[in-house]
């Protein structure tokens, strides 16, 4: 029997039990859907990490104290306070670090601003003027402090949309004073809404000069980190040795493995957050395979159950001429079929669920949320559906082959 | 050369270490064109004959020649052949498709045969005006009368044009004046187109429709000779 006609055989046997042919590629339509929601959205929430790095600048390279762990005794070494006011200084000196680069020390921590009775807890950063050019943000009220505020230790503060919000509502808030611990801070500029950049909130930033945040509110002399924003693309590679290199001067290191500093691009943020978001991909994708797992046990469920009670119908066909093989065949492709409309269901239910979550992302949890569909997902599915048809379906189709016609004619 | 010819064939039933002998030392040829009734009371063996002929169930001993060769030497894919388009069978209890057509029922040997799709149709409606349903052809199956269905499935046998019909106790799940058209038409297609018609009775005007009665008695022939006077049909059978 040409492989046509066994076809539609199968098709017709199917359709002869719509509703619990619909039933039974229930289990196959949620697996794929599953697999194909948690892709889409894997990768929606890849791209928009990349995006809001990308965003915070290809050419940034940060460089903390303390050296990457490479086991758990080197995890406190990631707290040191290595980085200080000279490092600043060499990184600063083109003799040292080529280019024309700008390098900003930061500080970052997280405590309670207050106006009058108004109190809000939110993150402060420590940082210079090119702490807003790396967000790329500018006040659209007043100014942000310049380098005298910084050498002075002045108190004056940049804060964000919701800061201004939450202690001023609707008045006005340039020049006036915030507390922070019992420091006095003059609002010298009010950034308009900008929403995240790299993870973090510029909305609900506090931003004052770093040698006051270090006296005043942290007490300290070293920095979190030192940022250094590259004159081209190109260069990065280049600066990140020369960072290297006048560190380990300044620092006496010999060994690289002993650095007390670690420094990092964009480049290796990205390739490490794609590892990151895979590997998470990959662990929900095979939770989801096991759905799959069930929803093939059902199906092989269902087909055994189809067989004895169309044993009537096997005796009959091999009565007539069928042989073993267009038996195995035809309930094969049954099974096949299964799943495979199952699994074409099942993509088109991902494809929209992962729709509505990018639409869902995008208004209500104010995110840059990409709707991405990849079409490796499709092919993926509709193969896995119908390996999965294979897999289950070969059992009940031998069992109906192996069936004698007389045996079968005779069943009741 | 006898189309069919079986030598002492023996057939002996095993179920959880009981013997059950159903057959023994049967031995009988029946020539191309023959039409032949098998006759005996239930639980005789007749139907077991009947399957082993129809290379739907296989003997414990003795010979079966078919077209002149051994059974066992037939292979599985032969055999397949052989019963799609060298045999036709009609079983008592009608086995069509549910759910499907006349039209598709009649088509389904076709499926599993080697004649070309285009003359599918040709073959089918021939098959179907061969058994008088020509106005029931689009009907669906459980429509139909008893009658009707069993020339339904006479008409699927034929569809092939096999050497060999074999009907299983045909009109015994049909009342008198269908049991009637049923031999009717055995009767014609063993006349006009020359089938070979073998069919298991225990109805003796059923049996006397045919040219040749074999009476199986206790899995043994008991006697095996030509009807003298066929049996009128016109007025049903005798039930």
């Amino acid at each position: 029997m040409k492989l046509r006609y066994t076809f539609k055989t199968a098709v017709l046997g199917l359709r002869a039990h719509k509703s619990r042919s619909a039933l039974t590629i229930l289990g196959i339509v949620i697996g794929i859907m599953a697999i194909i929601l948690v892709m889409s959205i894997g990768q929606g929430a890849e791209q928009l990490i990349l995006n809001q790095i990308q965003g915070f600048g290809s050419r940034t390279i940060s460089v903390e104290p303390g050296r990457e762990p490479k086991g758990p005794a080197d995890i406190y070494e990631m707290f040191t306070d290595s980085l200080k006011e000279k490092d600043f200084k060499a990184l600063q000196n083109p003799a040292n670090v080529h280019g024309d680069n700008k390098v900003e020390p930061f500080v970052a921590y997280v405590d309670t601003v207050a106006y009058e009775n108004e109190t809000k807890r939110t993150n402060i950063y420590g940082g210079s003027k090119l702490l807003l050019e790396l967000f790329d943000v500018y006040p659209d009220e007043g100014v942000m402090f310049d380098d005298t505020d910084i050498r002075q230790l002045a108190g004056v503060a940049v804060i964000g949309e919701n800061i201004k919000e939450e202690l001023f509502g609707e008045s006005d808030a340039l020049g006036k004073k915030i507390k922070i611990k019992d420091k006095t801070f003059r609002i010298v500029g009010l950034l308009p809404k900008k929403g995240r950049v790299m993870m973090m909130d510029v909305d609900d930033m506090v931003i004052v000069p770093y040698t006051t945040a270090q006296k005043y509110l942290l007490g300290i002399k070293h920095f979190h980190a030192i940022l250094i924003q590259a004159e081209t693309e190109e260069s990065v590679p280049l600066a990140v040795e020369d960072i290297k290199r006048t560190l380990r001067e300044l620092h006496g290191i010999t060994d690289p493995d002993k650095d007390d500093f670690r420094v990092e691009t964009m480049q290796d943020a990205v390739d490490r957050i794609s590892i990151i978001t895979s590997v998470l991909t990959l662990l929900l994708v095979s939770v989801a395979g096991i759905s799959l797992v069930v929803g093939g046990i059902g199906i092989m469920n269902i087909m055994l159950v189809s067989v004895t009670e169309r044993t009537r119908e096997i005796g009959l066909r091999k009565a007539l001429g069928a042989t073993s093989g267009d038996v195995l065949t035809q309930f094969l492709l049954e099974a096949i079929i299964l799943t495979v409309v199952g699994g074409i269901f099942g993509i088109s239910g991902g494809a929209l669920f992962s729709w509505l979550t990018a639409l869902g992302l995008t208004h209500f949890g104010n995110l840059d949320w990409d709707f991405v569909f990849p079409l490796t997902a499709v092919f993926l599915g509709v193969g896995v559906s119908a390996t999965v048809g294979l897999v289950f379906g070969i059992y009940p189709a031998k069992q109906a082959a192996r069936k004698s016609p007389i045996e079968a004619l005779r069943y009741e | 050369m006898p189309i069919i010819e079986i030598k002492k064939l023996y057939k002996t039933y095993y179920a959880e270490e009981v013997e059950t002998p159903v057959l023994h030392d049967i031995s009988f040829s029946i020539e191309e064109d023959e039409f032949v009734a098998i006759m005996g009371p239930s639980g005789s063996g007749k139907s077991t004959l009947l399957h082993i002929l129809g290379f739907l169930d296989e003997q414990t001993k003795g010979s079966y020649r078919f077209n002149g060769k051994r059974m066992e030497d037939y292979t599985e894919n032969e055999i397949a052949r052989i019963r799609n388009n060298e045999m036709g069978f009609v079983f008592q209890a009608f086995n069509l498709l549910p759910r499907t057509t006349v039209y598709e029922n009649v088509k389904l040997p076709l499926f599993y045969s080697e004649i070309p799709e285009k003359e599918w149709e040709k073959r089918v409606m021939e098959a179907i005006e061969d058994v008088g349903l020509g106005h029931r052809t689009h009907f669906d199956t459980s429509r139909l009368s008893g009658g009707e269905k069993q020339r339904v499935a006479i008409a699927r046998a034929l569809v092939l044009k096999p050497e060999v019909i074999f009907a299983d106790e045909p009109t015994g799940n049909l009342d008198s004046k269908s049991g009637a058209k049923i031999m009717e038409i055995l009767r014609d297609l063993n006349k006009k187109y020359g089938h070979t018609v073998i069919l298991i009775t225990h109805e003796t005007s059923v049996a006397e429709c045919a040219r040749r009665i074999i009476q199986i008695k206790d899995g043994l022939v008991a006697s095996d000779h030509k009807v003298k006077k066929r049996f009128d049909t016109r007025n049903g059978l005798n039930k």
